[in-house]
């Protein structure tokens, strides 16, 4: 294994840790926040925020979509996409006020 | 007949075959599990009221749930990062870990599930306990499938290693990407389910 193979590696393990400690303290938060019993939309939008930043944190350095290649991040792009209209789709059924 | 491109890149994709069916499996799976979450969206806003999660479960279990899976994605990625540094022996010891965190999830889980049957609470019951088991259950195999692979990669499969080395860093590094998926889906029905 080269030098530069090595300190880039060192790199790696150092992010990974960072990320541990960062998704441990946001899941204490997340669980703190659902505490003070929020009306329940801003509890939502704070869970969900929390959520996807946490969620991204493990995309992007534990599955290393930050250095991936660009065909998988235009799959998973699509994929995202497609995924928020597939639950775009029951909220319109509250939303929509066609005919009403 | 050998496979190809387990190791190298294919030219047209830029990447080893393993790794691209890897990414399109998890695709098809953010689609499933996304479907099961528009399920509990729709159940939800339709719903006259919806209990709190608390009323039914059990918060500090599932946040040790939840400490315990970022844990497991942790040295799964670290057995990984061994692997690249050639060193096997660390490799073997975080795997196990990976394993482990994997089987205490598992064993939270049946107290958790066991407490919930002793209660009376079964899917039937109502709504929101109907969409808990489904979602959590289909989870839960998702658990038991990636400790199953794992094992193997821990175990015999890790014969591999002294053949072709790169191959089975591979094989490990697409295994973790399903682990780390599994993680993910957890970091958003913890929070889903639980607490709102």
């Amino acid at each position: 294994m080269s030098d530069s193979h090595a300190i880039d590696l060192k790199k790696h393990v150092r992010a990974y840790i960072l990320v541990f400690v960062s998704l441990m303290v946001l899941t204490l938060v997340t669980v703190t926040v659902s505490r003070f019993h929020l009306p329940v939309h801003q509890a939502i939008a704070i869970a969900l925020i929390i959520a996807t930043v946490k969620g991204s944190l493990v995309a992007c350095y534990f599955m290393h979509l930050i250095s991936e290649k660009k065909l998988i991040l235009w799959v998973m792009g699509l994929t995202v996409l497609f995924f928020i209209v597939l639950l775009w789709i029951p909220v319109a059924t509250v939303t929509d006020r066609i005919g009403t | 007949m050998e496979i190809p491109y387990t190791v190298e890149v294919r030219p047209d994709t830029g990447l080893n075959s393993g790794k691209i069916g890897i990414w399109l499996f998890l695709a098809s799976e953010v689609m499933l599990f996304g479907a099961l979450f528009a399920t509990y969206i729709l159940l939800r806003v339709g719903a006259v009221e919806w209990p709190h999660g608390e009323h039914y479960l059990n918060i500090p279990l599932a946040t040790l749930n939840t400490i315990v899976l970022i844990s497991s994605s942790v040295t799964m990625v670290m057995a990984w990062a061994s692997l690249k540094r050639d060193d096997f022996g660390k490799f073997r010891l975080y795997q196990a870990a990976t394993v482990g965190f994997g089987g205490v999830f598992l064993v939270v889980k049946y107290f958790e599930y066991s407490a919930k049957f002793h209660h009376g609470y079964f899917p039937k019951t109502n709504t929101f306990l109907a969409i808990y088991f489904t979602m959590t259950g289909l989870h839960m195999l998702h658990v038991m499938g990636g400790m199953a692979v794992n094992a193997y990669l821990w175990g015999p499969g890790a014969k591999l290693w002294k053949t072709d080395p790169e191959h089975f860093t591979n094989r490990v590094e697409n295994s973790g990407l399903f682990w780390h998926f599994v993680d993910l889906v957890w970091i958003f029905l913890f929070p889903v389910l639980y607490l709102l």
